[in-house]
């Protein structure tokens, strides 16, 4: 399946599938177009978005300011809704016609259906979830005799697998583009240059339903005025220990003393006490922020993906054991419901003192 | 109706991963399960079976010792199985894996093909929507719940921040959250017929319109560079307060520390 050096030469550029959901980007596209930046650098190249919605052309000034050097508007009817068919020949049609030489996509729910299928109509590798991307030569060391196939400039995709235990750097040598799924959270935006207007191109590829085309039925919104975790400073973070859904109730209130917010681990959910928009971990949320509290959790290989880049991890548990003190790094053996309800007043004195 | 469910044989990830003196995983030394959301998807099958009397085909590609997964499968009620094997099918990636699974799908009659979202140790979730593509049938991921009415399937697919009721003709293929239901357990019959019941199994000159290209190691257009464990932080300072005071007091003494308050 492998495609010829001249091929290959044809694709230049970093692309980024800048995502839109209600014709509001989400902030995973601007990420994208801040690591696109870096990666265009060595590259020598510039970076594109590809925004695919209906009326959705005024979101091109935004991407410009995120550091978009061109926009490719797929503007279309048929793409209101996200489904996979309209969304993957747009993005399809978009690679096959401006040929980049690397494809960025978000790890969203969105994206890790848009990818796999994009990439498999393209005919190219798609690297999943990656949390590190870089540019680089491959293989990373030349081989002994064979020192001139070694191939420069490659993409380098690092990510996580078997649950976070291991982490695996992957290129995609012989095919274009090199593609990508970036889990949300992990890259940079940049600071955005007010005014900047990106080069902006018009393209519809046609569209014409056929048996791929799902019919939406309804739309159902998360009815919850809850900010995005991801954007929250301090996190007071609930485990399964936590012990009941009312009992959230202390974090809660430990969360509105210190200006944090509250998150949850995966058994939280599963146990239908939070919302998985709530969720940290391998399979909800990528969270870094200032301060995580982790509080009856455990700390499964899994939840500590999602927030062992926090600057300063408290834990409390009743367990002397529990892994979530191997990342800690102030751990605290005791009992949650003791612990947490002084804190709350404590660290309320020291606001009312200052 | 007929629905084929892919299944996946996986390390165990929850148990903790063994490494071998070398670094890289010691396979042998972790139970080996079917994957959580592949199970999630048979059991969504079986009740199309309960409800409608379908027949469900489980299918698995791996190594011969792969057939274990297909044998539990038989035992909570699918009526056939079928093992996907051959060297030359080995070190494949996403697109290789989507490329064989499509050929052995081709061989087979199905309205529905039901795979798990993602497997627990590669975690792409990408092979379900490659196989849908090969296929040139539409793909529903994320289901949270399924149901089939006529010759049509409606899902609730799940997004970030809602889910969309999304219906669509058959033949389709769904990638199932483990969400999705509560699978049941093996019955004591069902583990005595599935110890008898013969699994057929395929090699490469049994899959259906694939170039050799495509397969395996060679057919896979992404390359591991490196793999290696990943470096964690290190633990940091463990307390055992003997009063919930002692406790208070040292983590608010960290955050003045700190400057968080």
């Amino acid at each position: 399946m492998n495609m010829s050096p001249e091929t290959i030469a044809q694709y230049k550029g970093v692309y980024v599938f800048a995502q839109q959901v209600d014709n509001k980007v989400s902030g995973i596209a601007y990420e994208l177009l801040g690591k696109a930046r870096e990666l265009a650098e060595p590259l020598k190249t510039d970076v594109t978005a590809v925004l695919i919605g209906s009326g959705i052309k005024d979101l091109a000034d935004s991407l410009a300011e995120y550091g978009a050097d061109k926009v490719i508007v797929v503007d279309d009817p048929e793409l209101k809704e996200y489904r996979t068919e309209p969304y993957a020949h747009a993005l399809a049609s978009v690679i096959n016609e401006y040929k980049p030489e690397i494809m960025l996509v978000g790890a969203t729910a969105i994206g890790r259906d848009l990818g796999p299928t994009v990439s498999a109509r393209v005919a190219t590798g798609l690297t999943a979830d990656c949390t590190v991307l870089d540019i680089g030569d491959f293989p990373l060391q030349p081989i002994l005799g064979k020192e001139d196939e070694q191939l420069h400039n490659q993409l380098l995709m690092t990510r996580p697998a078997f649950g976070g235990n291991t982490i695996a750097t992957i290129a995609c040598p012989y095919n274009r583009p090199q593609m990508a799924t970036v889990r949300p959270g992990v890259m940079q935006k940049i600071e955005p240059k007010k005014g900047a207007k990106a080069e902006v191109i018009e393209y519809n590829p046609g569209f014409t339903p056929d048996n791929k085309y799902v019919e939406i039925k309804e739309v159902v919104k998360a009815v919850s005025d809850v900010k995005d975790i991801m954007d929250a400073k301090i996190l007071v973070s609930g485990g399964r220990g936590v012990g009941s859904p009312e009992n959230f109730k202390i974090l809660e209130d430990l969360a509105a003393a210190i200006g944090g917010q509250v998150s949850c681990s995966r058994a939280v959910v599963d146990s239908g006490w939070k919302p998985k928009e709530m969720q940290v971990g391998q399979t909800g949320k990528t969270v870094r922020p200032n301060v995580y509290f982790a509080i009856g959790i455990s700390g499964a290989i899994q939840h500590v993906a999602g927030m062992e880049e926090s600057d300063i991890i408290i834990a409390i548990n009743k367990d002397e054991d529990a892994p979530i003190f191997d990342v800690a790094d102030y751990g605290i053996v005791g009992d949650l419901n003791k612990i947490v309800p002084k804190l709350t007043e404590e660290i309320k004195a020291a606001a009312a003192a200052k | 109706m007929k629905v084929v469910v892919c299944i996946k044989q996986v390390p165990d990830t929850k148990g903790g991963v063994k490494f071998n003196p070398d670094g890289t995983l010691d396979r042998g030394a972790m139970l080996a399960i079917m994957n959580p959301d592949d199970k999630a998807g048979l059991e969504a099958a079986l009740r199309l079976k309960d409800q409608y009397g379908a027949e469900v085909t489980v299918i698995t590609m791996g190594l011969p010792k792969a057939s274990d997964v297909l044998r539990e499968a038989l035992a909570m009620g699918a009526d056939k199985a079928v093992l996907v094997t051959d060297r030359v099918l080995g070190g494949a990636d996403t697109w290789a894996t989507s490329t064989t699974l499509a050929g052995a799908l081709r061989n087979l009659e199905y309205d529905l093909i039901i795979t798990g979202r993602q497997a627990i140790d590669g975690d792409t979730a990408q092979v379900g929507p490659q196989i849908a593509e090969h296929l040139g049938i539409p793909v529903i991921s994320y289901a949270q719940e399924i149901k089939v009415d006529g010759d049509k399937v409606t899902v609730k697919r799940q997004y970030d921040d809602r889910y969309h009721m999304v219906e669509v003709k058959m033949p389709c293929l769904i990638t199932a959250l483990s969400e999705l239901n509560d699978p049941r357990y093996m019955t004591p019959g069902g583990i005595f017929d599935a110890c008898q019941a013969e699994i057929t199994t395929w090699g490469r000159a049994d899959l259906k319109d694939v170039e050799d290209g495509n397969l395996g190691l060679n057919g896979s257009p992404t390359k591991i560079a490196k793999a290696s464990d990943k470096v964690r932080k290190g633990a940091g300072e463990k307390f055992v307060p003997d009063t919930p005071e002692d406790a208070v007091n040292i983590i608010v003494g960290k955050l003045k520390e700190k400057h968080v308050i």
